[in-house]
């Protein structure tokens, strides 16, 4: 009792406040992520990229859907939609067109965007919608306790390829840039600083943008691929080579090869809403 | 005008400004005629990848402002159903057509059926209240699809038109009054201190204002079971909160919502229930009765969910039978029996689907109970 009030009674300390408070639900905190995970971030660079981008951000959105990295949304201090799995990016795709002055930023994981959600991700590209889609892949399913997913790499062991997954996985970019997107990146959680300004500018483009985050889930992912999380981020670090404009289909995840990053595509096409506003409203 | 015809003109009336779609027969015509109105009058149209992004895209329109809908018919509504519970979980109004037709999986697709009215209840995973009308005429699709956005603005709950193949394909004379005799509701908006607000206060009427995405409100939505402000909370009493309000917002205000209509039921001894394109059956079969003296009264449902479960409780007292018209083989007769609990005989006039019942057939049904 007395060392409760005694300090009540100190002088509090001046704790410099995080740079990124003022965008989180700070009262949703203790956030839900496994130490090690990459989803945090994933997650900071993408709040610190949309204050650098000098976007309104009373007018911009987070949309996710099911999974570990679909609880962004419940984290972020902006008007957020816990989708449901999948639909982040046909949700996002009816609020950007009931408001088009809405700035929209999809957050969510590989196996919601790329399994279940995978239609809805190529028809977005394809109509140029514009959407931000942040993908954030550990390559494989955490939430659910580490199930094969899309992505996970070829002989990769998890709870459901307990033998080795005898699929091969999606080169995201390459499907991205085959559908149509306007903007397509990778970066790792480890390339803070590229990853940052590529969502800020990702945020600026007018059209479907697509980054690919890599990230580690040494909970799931890593304990049964014979990964610790610091030789995840040693791969990162020593397995990765920086090549923007490469060509989409040498964009395979294969640490045992180097696995490239960059900025792979950045055109210009009109989207579909100002075909839309040209074609059908006569504007 | 035809039916799908008459529901787009009501939905453009209501103030819908959004339409996700989804080619599908026989509800294919409310989506084309929707393309071709919605940009004149500043709405967007688009037609989504599937029935599930059209739903998904409805929903988001809604949190962006607008009065949003879809139309679809068995085997869409089947992939609609997934975030349906999303809406009455998150409390977003919308509006969704359902031109019905002969089922199971693809059925009869140019054939009409009433067999999804078990569906429009209950598709969707969990405990939840909707709010379902079945129209009998193509001027009454128009009419109920205004009311179908009113209530689903009132109460923010997911609200659906349940017509058929028949209704939704059939020519008839439609009149459209005047914009201003027509009352289109919006949902209410939060007054106050912004940093105050709490997404799913309920206010007087059970349920709470809504803002828009971009009125500064930073709102969370969510699919989780969630507390007043709308953020996640993974406890029993926060699961028992939330499903208290979402129940109590529709049955609590069961007078404003239960639209029926009554014919003859003051001396009626045989009581007709029946909706949609089979209250027009069930109305033919009723006036054959009178004129042959016999005391059948018929109480159409207006509003099929939720149940005129009262009305026909208090009619179980006094009459000797109910007799149930619908294109399916026993849907709301279930209901129906339930509601009466033993004091009334209870009666099906069903079809397997793809034609309307004839009247001769519910007057056979009649003169047997008699």
């Amino acid at each position: 009792m007395s060392q409760a009030i005694a300090r009540k009674e100190a002088p509090l300390q001046q704790v410099p406040d995080h740079p990124l408070e003022d965008l989180i639900r700070s009262d949703r905190i203790p956030h839900i992520w496994c130490p090690g995970c990459g989803i945090g971030t994933a997650f900071a660079a993408t709040l610190a990229a949309m204050k650098a981008s000098g976007q309104d951000l009373s007018s911009t959105c987070m949309v996710s859907g099911i999974g570990c990295s679909g609880r962004a949304a419940g984290y972020v201090k902006l008007d957020s939609f816990h989708t449901t799995h999948g639909r982040a990016i046909p949700f996002a795709t009816g609020l950007k067109l009931g408001n088009p002055r809405l700035n929209v930023v999809v957050f969510s994981g590989d196996g919601d965007l790329f399994a279940i959600g995978g239609n809805h991700f190529i028809h977005a590209a394809r109509r140029n919608i514009p959407l931000t889609v942040i993908c954030l892949n550990n390559l494989n399913y955490g939430m659910t306790g580490g199930q094969v997913a899309a992505t996970t790499p070829y002989l990769a062991r998890t709870t459901t390829t307990p033998a080795g997954n005898t699929e091969a996985p999606f080169n995201l970019p390459l499907l991205a840039w085959a559908a149509g997107a306007s903007f397509v990146a990778r970066w790792t959680i480890l390339h803070i600083r590229e990853l940052t300004d590529c969502i800020q500018k990702a945020m600026l483009k007018n059209g479907f943008a697509f980054i690919e985050v890599l990230g580690p889930c040494p909970i799931n992912y890593g304990r049964r691929n014979k990964e610790k999380p610091l030789q995840t981020l040693k791969l990162y670090q020593e397995q990765t080579i920086i090549r923007n404009q490469a060509d989409p289909s040498d964009l395979e995840i294969d640490f045992s090869k180097k696995v490239v990053l960059g900025e792979f595509v950045d055109k210009e096409r009109s989207t579909c809403i100002e075909n839309y506003d040209k074609t059908c409203r006569l504007l | 005008m035809t039916g799908d015809e008459a529901c787009a003109e009501g939905a453009l009336a209501a103030g819908c400004r959004f339409f996700g779609g989804y080619p599908i027969t026989p509800a294919t015509e409310i989506a084309e005629h929707m393309s071709e109105r919605l940009p004149g009058v500043g709405g967007t149209f688009i037609q989504m990848e599937d029935e599930i992004a059209a739903m998904a895209s409805v929903l988001g329109a809604a949190w962006a402002g607008q009065k949003s809908m879809t139309a679809t018919s068995g085997p869409g509504f089947s992939l609609m159903m997934e975030n349906i519970g999303l809406a009455a979980c998150t409390e977003t109004p919308c509006v969704v057509v359902n031109v019905q037709r002969a089922g199971p999986s693809t059925g009869l697709p140019t054939m009409g059926a009433q067999a999804d009215m078990m569906q429009v209840r209950w598709g969707s995973h969990g405990d939840y209240e909707i709010i379902a009308l079945a129209p009998c005429s193509a001027q009454e699709i128009f009419y109920q699809t205004i009311t179908a956005f009113n209530l689903s603005e009132r109460y923010r709950t997911p609200v659906f038109i349940m017509t058929d193949e028949i209704i939704g394909h059939m020519s008839e004379k439609v009149v459209i009054p005047p914009a201003d005799q027509i009352r289109a509701e919006d949902r209410p908006k939060p007054q106050g201190r912004k940093d105050r607000f709490l997404l799913y206060k309920p206010g007087p009427n059970g349920v709470a204002p809504m803002p828009a995405a971009g009125d500064g409100y930073n709102v969370h939505v969510t699919g989780l079971t969630h507390d007043e402000k709308g953020y996640p909370v993974m406890s029993i009493e926060a699961q028992e909160q939330m499903m208290t309000r979402i129940k109590n917002k529709i049955l609590n205000n069961l007078d404003d919502i239960i639209i029926t209509e009554d014919h003859h039921l003051e001396d009626a001894e045989i009581v007709i229930v029946s909706y949609g394109i089979s209250a027009r059956t069930s109305m033919a079969a009723m006036q054959q009765a009178r004129a042959m003296g016999w005391k059948v009264g018929f109480l159409r449902l207006v509003t099929v969910w939720p149940f005129a479960e009262r009305q026909i409780r208090a009619l179980a007292e006094r009459v000797k039978a109910f007799v149930t018209v619908e294109i399916n083989l026993g849907q709301i007769h279930l209901e129906v029996t339930r509601a009466a609990a033993g004091k009334a005989a209870c009666h099906l006039v069903g079809h397997h689907g793809g034609a309307i019942i004839s009247p001769d057939k519910v007057l056979a049904a009649i003169e047997e109970v008699l």
